[in-house]
């Protein structure tokens, strides 16, 4: 069953017919060309297909896209501006933080995500005290990029890019 | 994945109306559990209705002390929630721990309440399973049943509830508002799950067509002091093997009250009466909290696998009783 949908995609507006079964990432993908976020799982278990959604993070194979009817999406494609890219993308090619690259535009919307986050003052699991503002050290910042699995284990210069990009 | 139809609600009441007349018909949250399953062929509703722009995205501290949080707050909302994060951090630990930080920005109230079992064969459509084709067997019965159930089970079904937060829900008494097309009902989160029993494919006492619409916390200020902690494969991003939450008030050594719940255990999040019963007037010492663990465990069952989850929980609620009551004596 089709139905109409429209959606900002990296600043774009676009309007397209999808079967209501096409999750947001395929519709990214495959009817759209936007192939910056990746499939690795499928089910919400790898944070390869992450995106920001409205402004926040989100796995983009788990939602339909009937479901995010005028949502404002943007993909790590997006967050460059012109050549220049996003302090993230830039700390991450600084600190050697990918080899093959599959996981990196999730692992880059989810840090950007993230550490938006932070700013509002979001605890993790691993925050001690709830009520004080957060320090993002090293362990807090594994907890939360937990949600973005690497298979090439770059995890470590991961790490290290994020919390430069967050100075 | 089978062709469906998809609304969304713009009220509640043609909403429920609407899911209601049709048996094949589904609610959709932030669809993390329910689009996982229709792809894996284990659901196959005709009609979805998305009920994320009901107005029920909010936190409310209510006059008489109580907190309502409506069915689609974000999980992660309800985490940096000031009122959770200052009045029930066990609550905020215990959404925390869940899932991702992409997830639980999706992941609502109302459908983490209501996601289903991780049992792998409940999820893989080529083995037997009863909760998913009753009467068909249960394949972890003889099979992989590492994260299955050691208390509550039966001999149909020995699945565990995959929930954190509906653990710290339990613990607290939380109460579930539910709206039907017979009008609402309030149903105590402790008694929201069933046990497995004959029925299964019955996750809980839910009928099909009502709407979670809410979840309220009953003002409980000793749980200003509380835990949860969750025990797991790796050290983030995984399900529970074990998970423990606690609220504990200590006075002249004494515990004077405690609530705790466990998660990993059981086909619902399993609210440790006998373990409180044993807690209540008894000194804080480690043999109290020991013997606490042994009184809920009494009647555990355990299979090939899964034999570990004794020592396991009864090592952590030791360790979260620790640290909660030696907070309470500094
Ligand atoms: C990789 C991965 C890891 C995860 N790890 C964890 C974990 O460690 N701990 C944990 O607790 N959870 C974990 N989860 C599960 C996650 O928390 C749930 O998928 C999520 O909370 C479900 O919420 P939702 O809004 O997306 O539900 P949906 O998928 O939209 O719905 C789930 C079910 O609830 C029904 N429903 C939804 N809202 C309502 C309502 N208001 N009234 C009536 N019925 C309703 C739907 O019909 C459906 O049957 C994980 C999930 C994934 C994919
Ligand atoms: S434990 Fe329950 S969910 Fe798992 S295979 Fe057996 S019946 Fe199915
Ligand atoms: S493809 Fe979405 S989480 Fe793996
Ligand atoms: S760089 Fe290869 S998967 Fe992460």
């Amino acid at each position: 069953m089709d139905s109409e949908i429209t959606l900002r995609v990296d600043g774009r507006r676009e309007t397209l017919s999808v079967d209501t079964r096409t999750t947001l990432l395929d519709a990214l993908r495959e009817r759209l060309g936007v192939t910056s976020p990746k499939k690795g799982c499928d089910h919400g278990q790898c944070g390869a297909c992450t995106v920001l959604l409205d402004g926040r993070r989100a796995t983009s194979c788990l939602t339909f896209a009937v479901a995010n009817e005028h949502s404002e999406v943007v993909t790590a494609e997006g967050l460059a501006e012109k050549d220049e890219p996003h302090p993230v993308q830039q700390a991450l090619l600084d600190n050697d933080g990918f080899q093959c690259g599959y996981c990196t535009p999730g692992q880059v919307c989810s840090a950007v995500g993230m550490l938006d986050e932070v700013k509002s003052g979001w605890p993790s699991y691993v925050t001690d005290d709830l009520e004080e503002p957060v320090e993002l050290d090293e362990d807090e910042i594994r907890e939360r990029m937990s949600g973005n699995l690497c298979r090439c284990g770059a995890y470590a210069n991961i790490v290290t890019a994020i919390r430069e990009a967050a100075e | 994945m089978k062709p469906f139809d998809y609304q969304r609600a713009t009220d509640a009441d043609s909403a429920i109306a609407t899911v209601s007349r049709d048996p094949e018909a589904r609610y959709i949250g932030g669809g993390t559990n329910l689009v996982d399953h229709m792809k894996l062929g284990v659901t196959q509703p005709g009609k979805l209705v998305d009920i994320t722009r009901l107005p029920y995205d909010s936190v409310e501290s209510l006059p008489d002390g109580r907190v309502r949080i409506g069915a689609t707050v974000r999980n992660s909302d309800l985490a940096a929630e000031p009122v959770i994060r200052q009045r029930y951090p066990l609550l905020a630990q215990a959404l925390l721990s869940g899932a991702s930080g992409q997830l639980r920005n999706l992941a609502t109230t109302g459908g983490n309440l209501l996601q289903r079992t991780r049992c792998p064969y409940f999820q893989d459509v080529t083995t037997p399973c009863n909760k998913r084709e009753p009467g068909s067997g249960c394949s972890a019965l003889e099979g992989w049943n590492r994260h299955h159930a050691v208390l509550g089970a039966s001999e149909r079904c020995v699945a565990t509830h995959p929930s954190d937060m509906a653990v710290a829900l339990a613990a607290l008494d939380a109460d579930v508002l539910v709206e039907g097309p017979d009008g609402q009902r309030t149903v105590p989160v402790t008694e929201l799950h069933r046990l497995p029993g004959d029925e299964p494919e019955q996750d809980t006492v839910l009928r099909h067509g009502e709407l979670v619409t809410a979840v309220e916390l009953p003002p409980l200020p000793f749980a200003v002091r509380s835990r949860y902690r969750k025990v797991r494969d790796r050290a983030s991003y995984a399900f529970a093997l074990v998970s423990v939450a606690a609220a504990v008030e200590v006075s002249d050594g004494a515990i004077t009250e405690a609530r705790i719940a466990f998660g990993g255990l059981a086909h619902k999040p399993w609210r440790a009466t006998a373990a409180e019963r044993a807690l209540h007037g008894a000194p804080a010492t480690e043999e109290t909290f020991r013997a606490a663990a042994d009184a809920e465990l009494a009647e555990a069952e355990t299979l090939r696998d899964n034999e570990f989850k004794i020592p396991m929980t009864r090592n952590t609620l030791a360790a979260v009783l620790r640290e909660l009551t030696q907070q309470e004596g500094s």
